[in-house]
């Protein structure tokens, strides 16, 4: 629905981009011609961003108590075989997000790994969920394809492969 | 275009993501162990639309709200920099649970931590950026 109302006022949906125009903003441009580019252009792009803040706000302030999410009993068990607990609780484990217990060293470290991950690999693939699945297989593109395979392997990878080692 | 239009398409973004779980941590990881449907529904039925959507605008040459004609601009084929830069992103997606959209909207859930998330994916832009020229696409 959002990719549609953007293609409708002229832009393509796509978020991992806005990383890009932060760094240029951020005089990266310094750095790489990569980050040399009008930023401005994408402006509505950084306003689209700002205001999923704000839903995300929103959401958080309605949902009230129900933040509950029912997760597979499959999934529960195996996180619990990893080491986490209370998956009912919230959106994020607080075993790695530190959000009760406070951040361990090994979560900041997770997690600055993760986003590292996501922020090289999509802009390796051109694109993440927004721009390759969602718009790229709508259009029926097959590099798409090709990445959101891709995008599979690295999950399967990291969590049948790496999590059990790491947890 | 004022700039209004773009907040207040970002605020639905952000609260169709959030109300459909898509920004659950376990949701992902429940996702790659393929244990329930939820998160395929909400792809799939995304992209359903998306393809309904995109042929109805091709086919009837349907014009954006400026006026110009609503293009859609087909990508290189190429293998390895969707799949090797796909499986980079898959790797961090299960490991943080969160792509890009998520990790905006989960600032408004009021998730701090997650600015550590977003602060890697700063610098793996950044690396991307350097490492460019010596890669292969």
């Amino acid at each position: 629905m959002t990719m549609l109302m953007l293609l409708w006022v002229g832009k393509r949906f796509g978020v991992s981009s806005n990383l890009r125009t932060i760094c240029a903003i951020g005089g990266a441009g310094a750095l790489s011609d990569f980050f040399k580019f009008d930023w401005r252009s994408q402006t509505w792009n950084l306003l689209f961003v700002a205001g999923s803040i704000i839903g995300g706000y929103v959401a958080s302030a309605h949902l009230s108590s129900s933040n509950s999410i029912i997760i597979a009993a499959d999934t529960t068990r195996a996180l619990e075989g990893l080491g986490f607990e209370n998956m009912n609780e919230a959106y994020l484990p607080d075993e790695i997000f530190g959000l009760k217990s406070g951040l361990s060293g090994k979560g900041v470290f997770i997690l600055l790994i993760g986003g590292l991950l996501v922020g090289f690999g999509a802009r390796y693939a051109g694109g993440c969920t927004s721009g390759h699945a969602i718009s790229g297989l709508s259009q029926l593109q097959v590099p798409s394809l090709i990445a959101v395979v891709g995008f599979f392997i690295g999950g399967l990878i990291m969590v049948y492969g790496i999590m059990p080692i790491i947890f | 275009m004022k700039g209004i239009i773009y907040i207040i398409l970002g605020i639905i973004f952000g609260i169709s993501l959030s109300k459909a779980e898509v920004i659950s941590w376990y949701r992902i990881y429940e996702m790659f162990r393929f244990d329930s449907f939820h998160m395929y529904g909400v792809i799939g039925s995304a992209v359903t639309l998306g393809i309904i959507g995109t042929y109805l605008m091709k086919k009837l040459k349907l014009k954006d709200i400026n006026g110009e004609p609503i293009q859609f601009v087909d990508k290189d084929f190429s293998i390895v920099r969707y799949l090797v830069g796909g499986i980079f992103f898959g790797l961090g997606w299960a490991l943080v649970g969160a792509c890009p959209g998520p990790m905006f909207i989960l600032i408004g859930h009021g998730y701090w931590s997650i600015f550590i998330v977003i602060a890697g994916a700063l610098l793996g832009t950044l690396l991307y950026g350097i490492l460019r020229p010596r890669l292969k696409h």
